[in-house]
């Protein structure tokens, strides 16, 4: 599978992931947001870099209350919990927010 | 909440038997495990060429060395106790997702090419040849089981069909089958030391922003150690309890308890997860591997003790398996059990007085609990029967003020799963996941109604995520489910605790 960007073709897995994460490119996540029918505003992109800052260091995503904790430090306490998160993520902001932003999709009992 | 492609339920006031529709589930497979997630494991890469040959000769292999699986596979009588008492075949009316219906995808090839009837008047038997088609349908339907085991409890002859389903998946590993969601999991445990690959400066810093939303809340400097060695007690815990939620609310609970008992205690980077998927593959190997890294972790730390977090396969293994995979465990202390669950160390506390517990701080909430399966049925806790039930329940009360069970025939050894147990916890099972919570759904939705329950609390990490999944396309909200150990976490008053006595007085003084 693969989706299409500006004329340039990124390879996906099944369940539309980015195979490289190398890849990423912020057309990516606008073109996944689009095929879901959601237009990505200043609020997602501020999860979006967030989650690629924090991959970048630790390898992982961050777990859903280092997430909420740090928006709740930038955008003010009553955005800094999940519920947040979800209304701009329908699908989660674990699964949805990472597939954007280019991460690997997390596994395990979540 | 995501978009359904498929029709949820209906909930009703009763759990109905559904009316007989063949295949209706029979469109349903996971993904199958890509190369680098078999040899992870240690399986062939992809289906292998003789897969007809190997196949057999792994079913032989299989029913010599668990002789269990034989004598089920032997014993059936066909009574039809079992037929209605799998939450999948509830919530899909599929006649293979019946316990017996089940059974026989392996049965049938058993009897083929195992028994003299079968080998030579087969129809007569119903014994089948093994084909192509065959290993689909293994695939698809053995990945519609969560191994809850409820259907046991009402077979006469105690057949147990999640031993059945491991033994399925096992030889379709074996062949090089197997499923993606649980042979990646089981490679990151191999290699990182959890289901979530969650490296040690990840968990580091989450541990660290624990410690800083404690000390914001109560004002007491509460510890998450990590990796500490000369620690009394090794916390073995769901790696989803770092990152989920409500996991994590139940395990500030873990680590407000340990500090109010006065104990050492540190997690392990290399044991940081509780779970062990290879129970759910069947594979005895990789269950023994990543239990071998507890004990490593205990030895290398020098704990005197190993406690269990909220995680209910994770406990069967601890409880029935551990010593077997991983023992003996003769450099602990012979005081404590080994290991023990974190209930059974909060239990013990509460009923020594030694927690400070304001049940009000729970009365927002109208609580009820849902046994999970593994606990349950494939477990105990404390030193009296059914403490599996009794102590988390006891837990719960000394907790809150407004507590009540569900339906009697859906809770204790009759607990129905939540859905999404054994290995079925992923997206490409949806449709099974949120078929299969009906009957949990149900019998929540009645004590909501007749009952004003606001809220459900588990014991593991499985059902909690299944449960906030499940909870909005059944018209509840996610957050209505709970860990017990939150409920813990809520009440405790920790010593020297700010109270909102003294945040009033310093309002006051500063006024």
């Amino acid at each position: 599978m693969a989706i299409d960007v500006d004329g340039k073709s990124y390879e996906t897995d099944e369940e539309g992931y980015l195979v490289n994460i190398s890849d990423w490119v912020p057309g990516v996540a606008e073109v996944m947001a689009k095929e879901d029918d959601l237009e990505l505003t200043d609020d997602h992109w501020e999860i979006l870099n967030f989650l690629r800052e924090y991959y970048e260091e630790y390898q992982i995503a961050p777990a859903v209350r280092v997430l909420t904790k740090a928006v709740g430090k930038k955008l003010g306490k009553e955005k800094g919990n999940s519920k947040y998160l979800y209304s701009l993520f329908p699908y989660g902001p674990g699964k949805q927010a990472c597939r954007y932003a280019g991460l690997p999709k997390p596994t395990g009992c979540i | 909440m995501a978009k359904a492609d498929f029709e949820v339920p209906e909930l009703k006031k009763h759990i109905e038997v559904p009316r007989v529709e063949e295949g209706t589930m029979a469109h349903l497979s996971p993904y199958v495990a890509k190369p680098d997630h078999q040899n992870g494991v240690g399986y062939p890469e992809e289906l292998v060429e003789n897969w007809h040959e190997k196949t057999l000769q792994a079913m032989d292999d299989v029913r010599k060395k668990y002789r269990s699986f034989q004598v089920y596979l032997d014993a059936c009588v066909k009574c039809g106790s079992c037929t209605d008492k799998c939450h999948y075949f509830l919530g899909t009316g599929d006649p293979k997702n019946m316990p017996v219906g089940r059974q026989d995808l392996l049965r049938k090839v058993y009897r083929r090419y195992f028994t003299l009837p079968g080998k030579y008047f087969p129809k007569l038997v119903g014994a089948e040849d093994l084909t192509r088609e065959t290993l689909d349908d293994w695939y698809s339907y053995y990945h519609q089981c969560s191994q809850c085991r409820r259907c046991s409890v009402f077979c006469p002859y105690g057949i147990d069909t999640a031993e059945i389903s491991m033994a399925a998946r096992e030889i379709l590993d074996r062949v090089g089958y197997g499923q993606k969601y649980c042979n990646e999991i089981i490679a990151k445990v191999h290699k990182i030391g959890n289901n979530l690959g969650l490296p040690g400066p990840a968990l580091l810093d989450t541990l660290e922003g624990l410690e800083e939303d404690v000390f914001d809340e109560t004002g007491v400097e509460v510890k998450f150690p990590l990796d500490q060695e000369g620690a009394d007690i090794l916390l073995v815990t769901p790696s989803a309890d770092f990152f989920a939620e409500p996991h994590v609310d139940g395990l500030m609970g873990y680590g407000k308890v340990f500090h109010e008992a006065g104990v050492s205690w540190t997690l392990s980077t290399t044991a940081s997860e509780a779970a062990n998927f290879g129970m759910f593959i069947g594979s005895y190997e990789n269950m023994r591997r990543i239990s071998l890294r507890v004990r490593q972790a205990a030895k290398e730390l020098g704990v005197k003790r190993i406690v269990f977090g909220e995680c209910g396969h994770a406990w069967r293994v601890a409880y029935s398996f551990l010593n077997t995979l991983a023992g003996p465990f003769d450099f602990l202390d012979p005081k404590y059990p080994v290991p023990q669950h974190i209930c059974e160390f909060t239990y013990d506390l509460i009923r020594k007085g030694k927690l400070n517990l304001d049940k009000s701080a729970n009365d927002e909430m109208v609580l009820t609990f849902h046994d999970s399966c593994n606990v349950a049925r494939a477990s105990r806790m404390g030193d009296q029967p059914g403490g599996q039930f009794t102590i988390p329940r006891e837990v719960i009360k000394a907790s809150c003020n407004h507590y009540v069970d569900m339906h009697h025939d859906t809770i204790h050894e009759k607990t129905f799963c939540c859905g999404g147990g054994g290995g079925l916890l992923t997206d490409d099972l949806m449709e099974i996941r949120v078929k299969g919570a009906k009957p949990r759904m149900t019998a929540l939705q009645n004590v909501i109604q007749e009952n004003g329950v606001t809220h459900m609390a588990a014991i593991c990490a499985i059902c909690k995520s299944q449960f906030s999944k499940m909870l909005p396309f059944y018209g509840m909200e996610m957050d209505q489910i709970v860990s017990v150990h939150q409920l813990v976490s809520n009440a405790i008053i920790l010593t020297g605790q700010k109270t909102d006595e003294d945040a009033e007085e310093n309002a006051t003084e500063e006024a």
